[in-house]
């Protein structure tokens, strides 16, 4: 009997020395959600989780990813420079890279201290039109708040962020606290800011799956519009309509807190013209406010500082960022979670699953079945939340249900958990109870379950 | 019968056991392992101290240009600067996993960053001193906003993080001694006459750009003699860094791939050669662009090898990865000595200025051959980094 037993611990010890090989497709046959990005999912957990490019890019596109991957992260400098591909940098901007926000392909931190500099949180501001669509721009600091400056110019000036907390409870007694942000500008360089003028605070969000939804339909989108509510379940879903500077028409609008740019492209030029200062085919322009001589006056070669090349580097890296695969997806605590997030109502904006269709800037995406836990539309999130800012047919209460895809990962790529447009919910549970408007009743049944379940339900979303 | 049975399927499963963790073959395993981690060491010892003796030759050209500008002690200053990349070149494979070049208050930002906020600095075409018709500003030629240039200031300005201006390091001074890279068919012209405060000086603020010439080069011997104290026999980071060669090895093999394939593949060679784009090569003031590339690959064949050609023609040799690799993977320790020769020869082969190769076919053959050995070759590092039992992407820098 002892040899037996330790024949049988000789044998545990052999089979530990084996490899333990996962065949990663297994399961993709059989749509299981394991794999939210289809093909274009990837299987490395650590801090380069969100770098990665999807697996299936052909046609040379693997090696192209790596040029864009370089145009991310490299830092632009100061125009006239011998490195002309890499220069152009401001007048004013809010970062030197896109990577400097985005670190790791992933999700920026509002400041830490209040005597920290914003980096990855910047502000749009406008002032109040007569015009519907049309965004007032500040005289003297422009449709956003650039805390830099190229050297000559007076910097735009500093945003400090403070908080305030306040206790609430769960029905079963227990307590939380939610952070209450205020928005400070100081030391500003071009005098104060008017009264009427709106501020959005914007975190900058985490980046994979992006070419997987610009691949869904635009019909299959608009399946879950209900702007009006007509079926009465106390949710909308409205699409917001963005000017899309390729096609020269409003164009529905996928990407940003508030669905305000409709393609990946788009997105990534605006945002090296409006937070690095490089201008692109689609934004010619240098984004000086009316007043700002000096921004006028700057050293300017007079053709876009972003050759289309790059910008199409930039973009297909962009879009083909991979999803990363769930973990834990089978534990019972997360499959409880998940039924619990269907019967709570979740999922009536963060829709969990599409099919993909033939269109956007990757072809390998077409007809790949996916969960990206969103419906790309816009909803009334409550006044708690609201920026009181329009933004094209966004009103200042409504924000797109940004996807949740790779959401529990966040805390191994970028250090941090926090959450929702300006970074105030410090983890998942914080975000779930900051929801108003029309996710009211939702969030009301979410407080109702007993506190295991809502363990259950914040580790699901842990998961995805 | 049955205790037959038993004995034997247990004579059996020893000898399994013992196929997958051989005492013999592991404590092999575990010396060599040590010895590879202190040649490692040795080496990088070595190769940092010769990266500052050529740095101070720089130094001492410098100040010879500077107390007496003229095309020779120019020339000169080049040629040191050139030089000096050749051993600086190797030491990059020293980099990529956190060790004193690149840990959080690393110098790397400070010593080799690029690319260059060149008009921070000094005057470029377009600017105020160069001429043409514009009025931005720098820092050689604002002396009310920076009264003093020295090695505090310029660092300073040289600011942390992802965030910074790049003001300092081997491609500052290069571009102090070569000046812009304007024509495609030559580097940088600077003239001497930038230098000289006797009234025949061109370019105005000359005393200043001394200075800041000045203070560059020293900021960068000043780095490279942290980094020689960190490395030298009972250095701080040499001491930690052998008494733990697992985790050591794995820093090795970290630095080789990502260098080959993240850094040296990808953002040196393969960008420049998808956007056909003169702009993005590494040194391009002084169009050394492909001597960066074959001292890069040297550097990693020197780690592999466990060798290192010393400034003074002397050779140091130890245990080596190669080695190590024998022991249980001889395809892979072959397969990997053949790709980085191949590496090296192909990176030989391309044929200067860099910024013209990528825009002719024969160049642009060459330059794809090489990229895509060492592309090769950090994915067989990734490989060989996974015989060992650790994993990490070459991509991933």
């Amino acid at each position: 009997m002892k040899k037996i037993a330790f024949l049988l611990l000789l044998f545990s010890a052999f089979t530990a020395c084996q490899e333990d090989e996962e065949d990663p497709f297994v399961g993709i046959s059989e749509p299981r959600e394991e794999y939210p990005g289809g093909r274009a999912t990837v299987f490395d957990l650590s801090e380069n989780a969100f770098g990665h490019a999807a697996p299936n890019l052909t046609d040379g596109r693997d090696l192209e990813f790596v040029t864009g991957n370089s145009f991310f992260r490299r830092n632009w400098v100061t125009s006239p420079s011998s490195t002309s591909d890499l220069d152009g940098l401001g007048p004013y901007f809010n970062a030197r890279s896109c990577g400097a926000c985005h670190f790791k392909d992933g999700r920026g931190a509002p400041p830490l201290n209040s005597g920290e500099k914003t980096l990855a949180l910047l502000f749009r501001m406008s002032r109040p039109s007569e015009i519907a669509w049309e965004e007032l721009p500040d005289d003297h600091y422009g449709g956003q708040f650039n805390p830099k400056s190229i050297f000559g110019l007076t910097e735009e000036g500093n945003v400090r962020v403070t908080y305030n907390e306040k206790s609430f409870s769960y029905p079963d007694g227990e307590t939380y606290r939610l952070r209450y942000p205020t928005y400070n500008f100081e030391d500003l360089g071009y005098g104060n800011l008017p009264a009427d003028i709106m501020i959005s605070p914007r975190i900058a969000p985490h980046l994979v799956g992006l070419g997987l939804l610009e691949a869904i339909s635009e019909e299959d989108i608009l399946l879950a519009a209900d702007e009006f509510d007509k079926n009465n379940d106390g949710i909308s879903g409205k699409a917001n309509y963005a000017f899309n500077h390729i096609l020269n028409k409003n164009t529905l609008g996928r990407f940003g807190w508030k669905a305000n740019q409709p393609t990946v492209r788009q997105q990534v030029a605006a945002a090296f013209v409006g937070d690095i200062g490089i201008t692109s085919s689609l934004f010619p322009n240098e984004e000086c406010a009316p007043n700002q001589q000096g921004c006028k006056d700057a050293y300017n070669e007079g053709e876009p500082e972003l050759s289309t090349k790059i910008l199409d580097r930039v973009t297909l890296y962009s879009a083909a960022l991979a999803v990363p695969k769930r973990r834990n997806f089978d534990q019972p605590d997360v499959i409880s979670g998940q039924v619990l997030f269907r019967q709570v109502g979740c999922n009536s904006c963060h829709m969990p699953k599409y099919v993909t269709g033939e269109i956007g800037e990757i072809p390998e995406f077409a007809n790949e079945t996916i969960y990206p836990y969103t419906d790309l539309l816009l909803h009334d999130m409550g006044t708690e939340l609201a920026d009181n800012r329009p933004d094209g047919l966004a009103n200042g209460n409504e924000w797109r249900t940004p996807p949740l895809w790779g959401i529990g990962l966040i805390q191994t790529v970028n250090n941090h958990t926090f959450l929702l447009h300006d970074g105030r919910a410090r983890g998942i549970e914080e975000a779930i109870l900051w929801h108003g408007g029309e996710a009211s009743q939702v969030i009301v049944s979410f407080k109702k379950l007993p506190k295991e379940e809502r363990t259950h339900l914040v580790n699901f979303v842990k998961s995805l | 019968m049955k205790l037959n049975t038993l004995f034997i399927l247990s004579i059996f499963s020893i000898a399994l056991l013992f196929a997958c963790s051989d005492d013999e073959e592991v404590s092999s395993f575990d010396s060599t392992q040590s010895e590879v981690v202190e040649t490692y060491a040795q080496i990088v010892y070595l190769n940092y101290e010769d990266a500052l003796t050529d740095a101070k030759s720089i130094q001492t050209a410098v100040d010879a240009l500077i107390s007496s500008p003229s095309a020779a002690t120019l020339k000169e200053a080049k040629d040191q600067w050139l030089n000096a990349q050749e051993s600086y070149g190797q030491t990059e494979v020293f980099r990529f996993y956190g060790g004193p070049i690149d840990d959080e208050d690393g110098p790397e930002g400070q010593l080799n960053a690029w690319p260059l906020d060149e008009s921070l600095i000094d005057y470029v075409v377009g600017s105020s001193n160069g001429g043409d018709n514009n009025d931005a500003t720098n820092i050689i030629n604002s002396p009310s906003d920076f009264p003093t240039i020295n090695k505090e200031t310029i660092a300073d300005l040289n600011e942390v993080g992802a965030e910074t201006n790049i003001s300092t390091g081997y491609h500052a001074v290069e571009f102090l001694l070569w000046g812009q890279d304007l024509r495609t068919d030559m580097p940088g012209e600077r003239p001497y006459t930038d230098y000289a405060t006797d009234g025949s000086g061109t370019n105005e603020n000359q005393a200043r750009r001394g200075e800041y010439l000045k203070a560059a080069t020293d900021l960068i011997v000043d780095d490279l003699e942290g980094l020689v104290a960190e490395w030298k026999d009972g250095g701080a980071y040499r001491t930690s860094f052998e008494s733990s060669p697992s985790s050591s090895l794995e820093n090795i093999l970290n630095g080789m791939g990502k260098l080959s394939k993240g850094e040296l593949a990808g953002e040196r060679i393969f960008v420049a050669w998808d956007l056909r784009s003169k702009e993005d090569e590494h040194s391009c003031f002084s169009d050394n662009t492909h001597r960066d590339i074959v001292t890069n690959a040297l550097g990693i064949q020197n780690v592999f090898l466990g060798t290192y050609l010393k400034i003074d023609g002397s050779t140091y040799t130890g245990k080596s990865i190669y080695d190590l690799l024998l022991i249980d993977n001889r395809d892979l320790a072959e397969q990997l000595k053949t790709t980085m020769e191949e590496s090296v020869a192909a990176g030989e082969a391309i044929v200067p200025p860099f910024d013209q190769e990528i825009l002719n076919e024969q160049g642009r053959l060459r330059v794809q051959v090489t990229f895509t050995s060492l592309r090769k070759q950090g994915d067989e590092l990734a490989e060989a980094a996974a015989k060992f039992g650790f994993s990490f992407d070459p991509d991933d820098i």
